[in-house]
């Protein structure tokens, strides 16, 4: 019995890898937007990954193969996405994904990479609530960055009333959705949470500004965890500096302000209010001073790295290894061998890929200098990424685990899978 | 060649650093406080860092106030292998470091061998707090500023004492002034003395600060709680009010162990799946709970058997709350001093609610400016020729990537301001002129079709934009004198940028009115628009004055877009945020009057604000029906607020 | 009295037969899908990959769209920059259904294996958590009432952008708002609908929108191949009853009064005819071929959201008219069908990228400069577009109006608008 299974397993490897083998050279599809509104952030993933693949290919490719980028534009419009996700998979035949930035465009390609069992890398901060099959989720989930951080308010600066802002779309609607279930469990009662949310772009900040303010009446310390998106922020900071509030007064947490967006910023007025991420440029450690100066060398002094780069940077090397671990690049024995896959991040420690397709990172929090850089003040152990939150009541239920369940929605009060594949 | 040798030297440094240093500051009485607590001051967390503040604080050593200092500054290192502390500063090459004790340099290391303490901004709290005993009568007026807004961000009672002592030998007006005012809240919250409380409240009547109300509001916080009589001085409170719902009474109830916890839908789920007897449940068949009625049969029948909790009905929790008494409690303050507090909240309550208006009016005024500002251009393109530019928000745009760039090249802010805002005109004027010679004026006699062609001009400009400046916001940064706000009081505030914009509209306003009644431009304008074949026999050159016209309309936005950049943000896509208010604006308003535009504006942007505060969380909504009500307005007023009347409006 | 309409009246040709181009159009589009099924890879050899089918079905359905702006600006003169509103609200309309249906199937099975059979609460609530739950709610808006009734959707489909064209159209229309303002009137309504859409309380799920439309429910074993050359011939199908529909609006006694409108609506009015009437039923019937055009389309895009509704939309709709020649309909299709087609391949980065030496032009950054100036050089210069050109073959001129700028082939100018 035992022999039989272990040849026919042994049998099908066989044939699995060998036609991959063949397949020179392994190609690396690239989906980021080039153009449209989310072209600033995606082009700079692509550089990323178009550096990374050419690293490889120095350090002698992967299983005797030469890598080739095949980079399309989705041009930010979401369902373009999925068909040139359709593109990718059908025409050019990758091996594996590496995109996305937006949630919308990463709904837009589920349904795609899932029919045609393709391997999507997702590189961003998300909202969590979703563990597809065929997606390795390598930036932050609200536990590994909204959760932290909102500790951090709650421990280290003894804020007592919360002002959640945020652009409204699914990510900030989410993350605050778990927030107020969250600070309502750590005893902060319901008018002490304010919810405001603003269009995308929005300018006239001064009446919401005001409103935070004015929660301060009661004498409890206000701080405000933002999840406002873009160009929003803009407006938001400089009102926030007109109005006089310091970073001691009234903090200010984001979680869509990174190295690349303060670049826009005058921050003489921000120094002091923080973010959270999983990695800031100025971590200290030998592999990411050379990933900096990689990454200057190749695309100007003026450039910065941040956590998405790093999320393609530990998602791409661990892709790596584990089609070397499993000497093919077909997608189901990479995903078994993703399972448990380690890779040091760049801010210190190692990145492990959980069973449930998200990694477990470090969060660092950092406090923004003058020079648009972060100091980081609070940097805490890995954190496994958790693809169903715990704190509220329909996901406290569910697990994702690809490894023993082979599930990614699975119910643990009737134990039973809700659902294989995702519903978009 | 410099590099190894310097390398050798720092190596030598670094050989030789460690023995300087145990000789030097080991023993030193701060160093072994620090070294005392070196565990938690490395874990720095605001938690457990208390005592060791407190034990420099309280250590009565004289360099207890700068270590403090320059820890709160992110000044002090430690070496990782011996733990001593060091003060360093980065220097060529390597860490400078300097005794803690003494201030003494002691030499320069290499920096991988020291880690930097980075206080956070709780923790800077904190040494900010136990600073204050040292700094209320520093000499210099600068480090006593810092002490007060340390106590005016995190007081504690110890810094009563401290601050009275202080007040007399306070020389600088503006900080005894301050001093008093803090001595009077901290007097509210930390004095022993009941009628020295009391003073305190009283001597804030009327005051609408936001730390006065700040002190207050703990004062009077309340807590719900049940029992048989109402107590002596606690107030009864209505259930079914909005202060306690019935709901709410009877979870009180739960809470204090009054009555039983109510069984819910999932509740009666988990009973019966817990009661399942092969195919059946309390003598039901399974298959047939697929309803909650059937499933609260079942489970009435296994309360029966006493196998579940009974079901708790409306009925039974109406009966339950009738039975007990609710009433409120002050929880953190004796009873005097929180009716006092009462009062004085009470007081100014409609007087915060007025201010709170009147900040919104302000607040409206501001977005009428701003749309004003950003339609005015249009009033003249459209209200005046009847050309509908489409590309008038990309004129906005240019203008405003025009002062960016300027600034490029102009460091000084002010002065790249007032060379911005002529260029910002001059790009724009010629962008418009040259719009109008090469398409509009073909196409004065098909409206639809300049709408149609202008849009082209439009995307074509914003990917332009795009191509040359990339798709991030960049900065256009107001000089230093705009910065900040007018501050009438703790509510009513308006930014001096703001304000700028304001006057800045004033200021078109009645360039425009100027230009357009005592110009001969103006005049000739009038001319052309109520009859071109007219006015050109009269010897008025019809084309040249549609090119100024439009030209002027276009220069007019190129300023607006530098005014809108200093407050929001520089993007390719600006213009499109403004394009359809400006419309709307000039469209409410009434086309072809520039009182209209303005009246137009204040209704958008007054209902723009008022819709936000009926639905403060969210902006979004406030769009939407503002876009509503104007489209039901224009069914009204078809020609705007301001509708031009006989032989003009058939012009 | 005579009867009139046995005896007087000539016997009447077929419409196909009065107008040879339709006949023409439905035999390109015929011989087009059976070309493209043949090289298909659903039912054919596999030389056209499921990618392109489904663009090509896409872009049938924006030339049905297409087809209706041409009746509501072309041929009546009403320059609408609203209509991807209604083609957006047929794509929600079907959108829902598709959400629904599919997510009840999977909630079924889920909860098959719980150990008391589910209410129909709990299936409605776990239906409702799976798909509000991305965007952080668990109950049902009321907007969804119907969505799990496929009959009730397509009839929503249908009823719900024809209701808010009357609405609207009745309201503009009684105060005789016209020309660029019922224009920006008409944007103005796309904005405020696209930034209500955009907010998570309107019940739609906000910025997210409806995905994973191109799975239909119960069809898991169909591949993609299959269903999309079945969306195609759908949409073929839907483009050719589109245009038989206009053509035969457009012709006959109700096409004169229309094109009256569109050129002096003033003189129509003075004869006795409702202009108001005539205008509202063109705008509410081409809402509707808007809606039906967009419960086609979504399902084969894969994913709606607000962003699809927004102004720019309904510009670039009344571009490709312009472009391909207003007040024919084989202009619309034609500009469309060309315009979108090429924005694909331009924006899809297979456009090579031109060197100049010191600067290399990447079509992705300069198509949309490329569309805007060829758009104004399409107003300025050949103002029948694409159209133009097959006059030019078949050697057609416009009648002589004596100089005065009146018609399609100007401009849907009235005399009166000029004025104003």
């Amino acid at each position: 019995m035992h022999t039989k299974l272990l040849t026919t397993t042994a049998a099908v490897l066989l044939a699995s890898s060998l036609p991959a083998l063949a397949d020179c050279p392994i190609k690396i599809g690239v989906l980021h937007s080039l153009s449209g509104t989310m072209a600033i952030s995606e082009t700079t993933l692509k550089d990323t990954m178009e550096m990374l693949v050419e690293q490889q290919n120095e350090a002698g490719g992967l299983l005797g193969c030469e890598l080739e980028a095949v980079v399309v534009d989705p041009a930010s419009d979401w369902p373009l996405f999925a068909e040139k996700a359709r593109e990718l998979l059908t025409v050019h035949e990758v091996d594996v994904i590496f995109g996305n930035w937006t949630s919308v465009s990463r709904k837009s390609v589920l349904p795609v990479i899932e029919e045609l069992n393709g391997l999507l890398f997702y590189p961003v901060q998300y909202e969590g609530e979703e563990s597809s099959k065929n997606v390795f989720y390598t930036g932050a989930a609200p536990n590994q960055q909204a959760i932290p951080a909102t500790d951090y308010f709650l421990d280290e600066l003894e804020v007592e009333k919360f002002a959640l802002l945020g652009t409204d779309y699914v990510y900030p609607r989410t993350t605050n959705n778990i927030l107020e279930s969250y600070l309502k469990q750590k005893g902060i009662a319901e008018e002490d949470i304010f919810v405001n949310y603003t269009p995308f772009g929005h300018s006239d900040w001064s009446k919401i500004v005001a409103d935070v303010v004015a929660l301060g009446a009661d004498g409890k310390k206000v701080g405000v965890i933002s999840t406002i998106n873009g160009d929003a922020n803009v407006g938001f900071y400089k009102e926030l500096a007109a109005a006089g509030i310091s970073a001691d007064d009234i903090p200010v947490v984001a979680f869509s302000v990174g190295e690349e967006e303060l670049a826009g910023l005058d921050t003489t007025n921000l120094v002091g209010h923080l973010a959270a991420w999983n990695y800031f440029q100025s971590a200290e450690s030998d592999a990411n001073e050379a990933w900096v100066e990689a990454w200057k060398a190749r695309m100007g002094e003026d450039r910065v790295t941040n956590d998405p780069m790093e999320a393609h940077y530990i998602g791409f090397n661990m892709w790596v290894n584990a089609a070397t671990a499993a000497d093919t690049t077909d997608v189901d024995a990479v995903r078994t061998a993703m399972y448990g896959q380690e890779f040091p991040n760049l801010t210190g420690g190692t990145a492990v890929m959980l069973p449930n397709h998200h990694l477990a990172k470090p969060v660092l929090i950092g406090e923004i200098q003058e020079d648009g850089q972060f100091d980081i003040i609070s940097q805490t152990e890995e954190v496994p990424g958790d693809a169903w939150t715990d704190y509220l009541p329909e996901s406290a239920i569910l697990v994702s685990d690809w490894k023993q369940l082979g599930c990614g929605m699975y119910n643990t009060e009737t134990e039973s899978c809700v659902q294989i594949k995702s519903n978009y | 060649m410099t590099l190894p040798f310097r390398r050798a030297v720092l190596a030598l440094l670094v050989l030789v650093a460690p023995t300087l240093l145990q000789a030097q500051s080991a023993d030193a009485p701060v160093q072994q406080i620090l070294r005392s607590h070196a565990e938690v001051i490395q874990k720095s967390s605001r938690k457990t860092i208390g005592p060791a503040i407190d034990a420099l604080a309280q250590s009565g050593l004289p360099e207890a106030q700068t270590v403090l200092e320059r820890w709160q500054a992110k000044d002090m290192w430690f070496n990782k292998e011996t733990g001593l502390f060091v003060f360093a500063s980065t220097a060529d090459g390597g860490l400078q470091i300097f005794d803690v004790s003494d201030g003494v340099e002691i030499g320069v290391v290499d920096k991988k061998e020291y880690k930097q303490l980075k206080p956070n901004s709780g923790i800077r709290g904190l040494i900010a707090s136990a600073l204050v005993q040292f700094q209320l009568n520093d000499p210099n007026p600068r480090t006593r500023d810092a002490a007060l807004t340390a106590i005016e961000r995190d007081a504690e009672a110890s810094h009563l004492s401290a601050l009275r002592g202080s007040i007399e030998a306070e020389q600088d007006a503006d900080l005894k002034a301050r001093k008093d005012r803090l001595e009077r809240l901290l007097t509210i919250r930390f004095d022993e003395d009941e009628a020295a409380r009391l003073a305190a409240i009283d001597s804030f009547a009327g005051d609408l600060g936001v730390d006065v109300r700040a002190t207050l509001n703990p004062l009077v916080s309340s807590e719900i709680k049940v029992a048989d009589q109402i107590p002596d001085g606690a107030v009864g409170i209505e259930v079914g009010s909005d202060e306690l719902t019935q709901d709410q009474a009877y979870k009180l109830l739960v809470a204090n162990g009054l009555a039983p916890e109510p069984v819910d839908a999932a509740a009666v789920k988990q009973t019966l799946i817990a009661n399942i007897n092969g195919d059946t449940v309390a003598g039901v068949q399974v298959a047939s709970l697929d309803e909650d009625a059937a499933r609260e049969a079942a489970y009435q029948v296994l309360a029966q058997q006493g196998l579940a909790t009974p079901l708790v009905t409306q009925e039974d929790i109406a009966e339950t709350v009738q039975k007990h008494k609710f009433f409120k409690v002050y929880v953190s303050a004796p009873l005097p001093i929180a009716l006092a507090a009462q009062a004085a909240l009470d007081n100014i309550e409609t007087q915060v609610a007025l201010n709170q208006t009147a900040d919104l009016v302000l607040d409206a005024l501001s977005l009428a400016s701003i749309y004003f500002l950003a339609a005015i251009g249009l009033a003249i393109t459209f209200g005046v020729m009847g050309v509908i530019n489409m590309a008038h928000g990309e004129f906005i745009m240019m203008g405003a990537y025009t002062g960016y760039v300027v600034q490029l090249f102009i460091p000084d802010l002010t002065l790249s301001i007032l060379v911005a805002i002529p260029c910002a005109f001059l790009v724009t004027f010629g962008a418009g002129v040259l719009l109008e010679r090469l398409v509009i004026r073909w196409l004065y006699h098909r409206p639809l079709e300049t709408l149609l062609a202008t849009f082209g001009v439009s995307i074509a400009l914003q990917q332009l934009a795009k191509n040359i400046f990339g798709t991030q916001a960049r900065p256009l940064t107001a000089p230093a004198w705009l910065d900040g706000s007018m501050v009438l009081n703790d509510i009513v505030s308006i930014s001096y940028i703001r304000i700028a914009i304001f006057v800045l509209a004033l200021l078109f306003l009645s360039l425009f009115l100027i230009v357009m009644n005592r110009t001969r431009l103006g005049l000739e304008v009038r001319a052309v628009t109520q009859n071109n074949r007219m006015a050109s026999s009269m010897g008025i050159n019809p084309d040249r004055i549609n090119m100024l016209t439009f030209g002027l309309g276009s220069g007019i936005a190129g300023i607006a877009g530098v005014a809108i950049g200093l407050y929001a943000k520089v993007t390719s896509e600006m213009g499109s945020d403004y394009i359809v208010q400006s419309f709307m604006t000039v469209v409410v308003g009434g086309v072809g009057n520039i009182w209209g535009t303005l009246l137009g504006a204040t209704m958008v942007g007054t209902l723009q604000k008022g819709i936000e505060w009926f639905n403060p969380s969210n902006t979004l909504a406030a769009q939407t029906y503002m876009i509503l009500f104007i489209i039901l307005f224009i069914q009204f007023r078809p020609r705007g607020i301001i509708a031009l009347k006989g032989r003009a409006a058939e012009a | 009295m005579v009867d009139m309409t046995s005896t007087v009246e000539p016997i009447r040709k077929p419409l196909v037969l009065r107008y040879p181009s339709v006949a023409i159009f439905l035999i390109f589009l015929s011989l087009f899908t059976a070309i493209i099924t043949v090289l298909g890879e659903g039912f054919g050899i596999g030389l056209i990959s499921t990618s392109f089918i489904k663009t090509l079905g896409k872009t049938l359905c924006l030339c049905l769209a297409a087809l209706a702006m041409d009746l509501v600006w072309g041929y009546t003169g009403i320059l609408s920059l609203g209509h991807m509103a209604f083609f957006g609200i047929g794509g929600y309309a079907i959108g829902m259904w598709l959400m629904y249906a599919r997510t009840e199937i999977i909630v079924v099975d889920s909860l098959a294996a719980s150990a008391l059979p589910p209410t129909a609460q709990e299936i409605s609530d776990g239906i409702a958590t799976q798909i509000f739950g991305v965007v952080g709610a668990s109950e049902f808006p009321p907007i969804w009432a119907f969505a799990h009734s496929l009959p009730l959707q397509l009839a929503a489909v249908v009823l719900v952008p024809g209701l808010l064209a009357l609405i609207f159209g009745w309201l503009a229309f009684r105060s005789r708002v016209t020309g660029v303002y019922l224009s920006i009137l008409t944007q103005a309504m796309t904005l405020a609908l696209s930034l209500y859409l955009f907010q998570n309380d309107s019940g739609l799920r906000g910025n997210n929108g409806l995905s994973g439309l191109q799975n239909l429910p119960g069809l898991d074993s169909v591949p993609q191949s299959t269903v999309s050359i079945l969306f195609f011939w759908a949409s073929a199908l839907a483009l050719g009853l589109g245009y038989l529909v206009c053509a035969w609006v457009v012709s006959g006694k109700f096409g004169s009064v229309i094109r009256a409108i569109r050129d002096d609506q003033s003189r129509v009015r003075f004869l006795g005819y409702s202009v108001e009437a005539y205008k509202l039923f063109i705008f509410t019937f081409t809402a509707v071929i808007c809606g039906i055009a967009g419960a086609l389309y979504y399902p084969q895009a894969g994913i709606i959201n607000p962003a699809e509704i927004a102004p720019i939309a309904s510009i670039y709709l009344a571009v490709w008219v312009a472009i391909g020649g207003r007040g024919r309909l084989y202009g619309a299709v034609i500009g469309a069908a060309f315009v979108s087609l090429l924005s694909t391949w331009f924006t899809g980065g297979q456009a090579p990228d031109i060197s100049l030496g010191f600067y290399t032009i990447q079509w992705v950054d300069w198509w949309t400069i490329l569309l805007g100036f060829s758009f104004v050089a399409v107003t300025l210069f050949a103002p029948r577009g694409i159209g133009g050109l097959i006059d030019k073959l078949t050697e057609r001129r416009a009648p002589d109006r004596h100089g005065a700028d009146l018609g399609p082939d100007l401009g849907s100018l009235r005399e009166k608008e000029a004025n104003e």
